[in-house]
């Protein structure tokens, strides 16, 4: 019937635009004179292709899942949240400051202590915006993009100052990074790969979040402000709170994932100025990924793991191709515009069959779980 | 009639519109079984029938928004395909929705052009349309100024502005979906004036109302639809309204509801000298006194906007009062959140149901629980029941008749009339003192007014005080002990069921006060 499969065809749509922008990638890496088959298959190998390789891609795809998960929270709750990098920063630089301070206390405490004080610097910093909105109505989108500029400046005012690594500080060169942590507060690797223990953390807190959407009554709470802050006020919801709540749960996951990074990878904090030099754009792509998974945080995991994916096999075609690593950007933002405007397109698609269909008419063909964020401004 | 086969709009005339044998499916549906419906220039054909008797899907199949899935659709004889509403314009055949196309910071003119080519490409021909606007304004009497902002019209102008364009495209056909659910008295007669002027002139209406008395003035022939089919067509001289209402619900229906006697045993609901703002910053409320007793229905008449929304607020924590007191239970409730004045078993069935009563893209068990989702059993320190939740939305389900494929099913996908039935059991089901009902039929069809009317009642014999706020002046009638009224935000008088006419009532809610007259007795 017509109707199932345009159900099936909603499904498949973000599978669909992937492939899309991959098509139109194709086509600029003909132009460029470079066998777009042979690419993709470096990509595909460089992201699949072995136990490592894999891994890699799984250790990308875990700062995307965390800020993601916090994204299916604050979209849910209908406040957009653009301020994962700032979250991330300010997450790790405290959790990192917790690593480095408690060097005397066993492992296993410091680790909890650090990833929960990231989790709890980004709260604040995500919090922050959320009480702007809430109670002076500034835009959330403006506020959280700010507080990344402050964030990434006062990650590079500490590196370089009170939280320099004390042998460059007798240095020259005076590289702006923390000291390293030691062995014993590294999270745990998984098998003999640089996957970590943040991947599992990530995975449970995906089944936390749907719990917390779905089984609670902040959860509840936080889904009927954002579909519908009239209704949710007559029932006697305090709407602005709920909104702080949405935002500042975003910012705790964004402040998990800068930690995760820090205690699994890095081991250390350095900068090159920028944001994305410490968060590799996490903050933003966790966005995308959370949409492409349908601000559902099962969903989440896949879609993450298509991402870091991307990233992954794109370096690897970079070598093979000698394609500039720019354009491995350009894929990613291929994707990102396809997939959002088949969103947008798949929305517009099922209003009209709505609209169609009317509030008189009984069933109108079951659509898909739908994110419901665009409508902001509207 | 006009014997020339052009209309006043210098349109062609479309004799004879012809839906044969059209059938519509939807998963699980079947929204239109084989109906015929003809409608011919020069009538007012009304179609009546419930929420969801497949009124709607016909007349979107003819506008070109759905497809049927059988049957054909002629034109004079001929058949035609109809794939878009720009076909169906092309054809000659407009619609007026029920909720206006507007953009309400446009001028009329504006809206008018709205969407069509310009005459001067690039450029816009507004003094053009404008021109045309008051041709046509003048041909079929509707008084309008192309150049007024729509913002500043009220209502009904603002549907005479979605008449003008329909005509404006060229429309020979007219489809009315509920025109008259948000007019006034005064706008319905105005209305139906333009109504019987465009038939005189060669269009031909089609009418959807719930309204059977407005039906029986207006129209030439009636159709009626009952899921899905056609019950019968026939010339409206022919039919009383209680055979027309006995067709379209297929059971008798009762007009006067029956009601026990009244026994004001205790104040429930005060308020002393109320006074609030408006959401345009004006005085709302200007100190009202009103005492609410438990078994009975106090029903608060007025025009729309003289305060009704405000009280309502006022009383449940919505809006912020100024000055004065409401005491609940004798209990100081003023300034008091709405959960707080909520907890204390006071319910509210708020006017815009779609916006404030219910959350669309919630299901219908998650509706149910909007008020009461931190309570025992449907969630215990914090984390929800779901279980309970589904077994509390099949309880209501059941117990309130709503119609709706299961209790996962989103609310907005259930007619308005089961919307208003989800709230109505979710407000009442957790045995309020007090219910504010503000419009609760507004917009619904006649069994579900009469489902909601019977409820509301059944709550007054239970000895539920029950505030009824509605412009629907039978509805007050019908089902009040006792008649406030309300003209710009000051009670005028409160009138005993009994010295309750039409007549008194009007006066009052004009503003006027009927000195000392004695009640016509009707």
């Amino acid at each position: 019937m017509r109707t199932r499969l345009s159900t099936l065809f909603d499904a498949l749509l973000p599978v669909l635009a992937t492939l899309a922008a991959l098509a139109v990638g194709a086509v600029m890496l003909l132009i460029m004179g470079v066998n777009p088959i042979e690419a993709y298959a470096a990509m595909w190998d460089g992201a699949f292709g072995s136990g490592n390789a894999f891994a890699e891609t799984l250790v990308k795809a875990t700062p995307l899942l965390l800020v993601a998960l916090g994204i299916c929270i604050s979209f849910r709750g209908d406040v957009i949240n653009i301020g994962g990098e700032g979250q991330m920063i300010i997450g790790a630089v405290l959790a990192t400051w917790i690593g480095l301070t408690l060097t005397n206390w066993p492992g296993w405490l410091v680790i909890t202590l650090s990833l929960l004080t990231g989790f709890v610097g980004g709260a604040i910093w995500g919090g922050i915006p959320g009480l702007l909105k809430a109670y002076f109505n500034v835009n959330e989108i403006l506020s959280t993009v700010m507080m990344n500029a402050i964030a990434v400046q006062l990650m590079n005012f500490l590196l370089r100052g009170p939280m320099i690594d004390p042998s460059q500080a007798e240095r020259a060169s005076k590289i702006p990074q923390t000291a390293r942590l030691i062995e014993e507060f590294h999270l745990a690797r998984l098998v003999p790969t640089r996957l970590h223990a943040g991947a599992l953390i990530a995975v449970a807190l995906a089944v936390l979040v749907y719990i917390l959407l779905w089984r609670t009554t902040w959860g509840y709470r936080i889904r009927a402000v954002g579909q519908n802050p009239h209704a949710s006020r007559y029932a006697g919801i305090k709407v602005s709170r709920y909104m702080v709540l949405a935002l500042l749960l975003s910012g705790a996951f964004a402040g998990l994932a800068g930690a995760v990074q820090v205690f699994g990878v890095n081991y250390r904090m350095i900068t090159d100025g920028s944001a994305s030099g410490f968060t590799g754009g996490a903050g933003f792509n966790g966005i995308v990924a959370a949409l492409f998974g349908q601000l559902h945080p099962i969903w989440s995991i896949p879609a993450s793991i298509l991402f870091g994916a991307l990233l992954v096999g794109a370096n690897k075609m970079q070598r093979m191709t000698q394609v500039p690593s720019a354009l491995v950007t350009v894929l990613n933002g291929l994707v990102v515009i396809f997939v959002v405007s088949s969103e947008i397109w798949r929305r517009r698609r099922q209003r009209r069959r709505m609209a169609v269909a009317g509030p008189e008419e009984t069933p109108p063909p079951p659509v898909e779980k739908k994110p419901q964020q665009a409508e902001a401004g509207a | 009639m006009t014997e020339a086969n052009t209309l006043p709009s210098g349109r062609t005339r479309l004799d004879r519109l012809e839906m044969r044998g059209i059938t519509k499916r939807f998963p699980g549906v079947l929204a239109s079984d084989h109906v015929d419906f003809d409608v011919q220039a020069g009538e007012v054909h009304a179609l009546l029938g419930e929420n969801g008797a497949g009124k709607s899907t016909l007349m979107k199949i003819l506008y070109g928004l759905y497809h049927p899935d059988e049957g054909q659709i002629l034109l004079n004889g001929q058949p035609v395909t109809i794939a878009s509403p720009t076909d169906s314009i092309r054809l000659g055949i407009g619609m007026i929705h029920q909720h206006f196309m507007l953009v309400p910071t446009l001028t009329v003119a504006e809206n008018v052009a709205l969407g069509l080519p310009s005459s001067r490409g690039a450029l816009t021909d507004l003094d053009r349309v404008s021109k045309r606007i008051l041709e046509l304004a003048e041909i079929y009497s509707l008084k309008i100024d192309p150049s007024a902002y729509v913002w500043q019209l009220s209502v009904g102008q603002q549907q005479r502005v979605e008449i003008i364009k329909a005509l404006y495209r060229g429309a020979a056909l007219l489809i009315l979906d509920e025109p008259t659910a948000v007019l006034t008295p005064q706008e319905v007669d105005e209305l139906f004036v333009i109504m019987r002027q465009m038939t005189r002139d060669g269009h031909g209406l089609v009418f959807i109302s719930h309204k059977l008395h407005e039906v029986v003035e207006i129209s030439n022939r009636i159709t009626v639809l009952r899921d899905g089919r056609k019950i019968g067509t026939r010339p409206t001289s022919e039919i009383t309204k209680q055979d027309l209402a006995n067709w379209m619900v297929g059971r008798e229906v009762s007009f006067a509801p029956d009601r026990g006697d009244v026994k004001c045993a205790e104040a429930r609901l005060q308020l002393e000298n109320v006074a609030c703002g408006s959401d345009r910053g004006t005085p709302g409320l200007r100190g009202v006194s009103l005492e609410l007793c438990s078994g009975e229905i106090l029903g608060i008449a007025g025009v729309s906007g003289n305060g009704q929304r405000e009280l309502a607020e006022a009383i449940t924590g919505l809006r912020k009062v100024t000055s004065g007191k409401v005491l609940l239970e004798g209990r100081d409730i003023t300034g008091l959140t709405p959960a707080e004045i909520t907890d204390r078993m006071l319910s509210y069935i708020p006017e815009e149901r779609m916006r404030d009563g219910m959350i669309k893209d919630f299901s219908v068990a998650e509706n149910m629980i909007l008020r009461e989702h931190t309570k025992m059993p449907y969630s215990r320190s914090g984390l929800l029941n779901l279980r309970e939740i589904s077994r509390h939305a099949d309880e209501l389900i059941a117990q309130f008749h709503v119609k709706t494929p299961s209790h996962d099913t989103l609310a907005k996908n259930l007619s308005g009339g089961n919307i208003q039935k989800v709230v109505l059991a979710r407000e009442i089901f957790r045995t309020p003192r007090v219910i504010i009902a503000a419009q609760p039929t507004r917009g619904l069809d006649i069994g579900a007014t009469e489902y909601v009317r019977e409820q509301l009642l059944e709550q007054r014999r239970k000895g539920v005080a029950v505030m009824l706020i509605s412009e629907d002046l039978d509805e007050i009638l019908a089902l009040s002990d006792r008649i406030a009224v309300l003209y710009e935000g000051q009670v005028m008088d409160i009138v005993p069921r009994e010295d309750a006419t039409p007549e008194r009532l009007g006066l009052l809610m004009a503003g006027v006060h009927p000195e000392e007259s004695a009640p016509v007795v009707k």
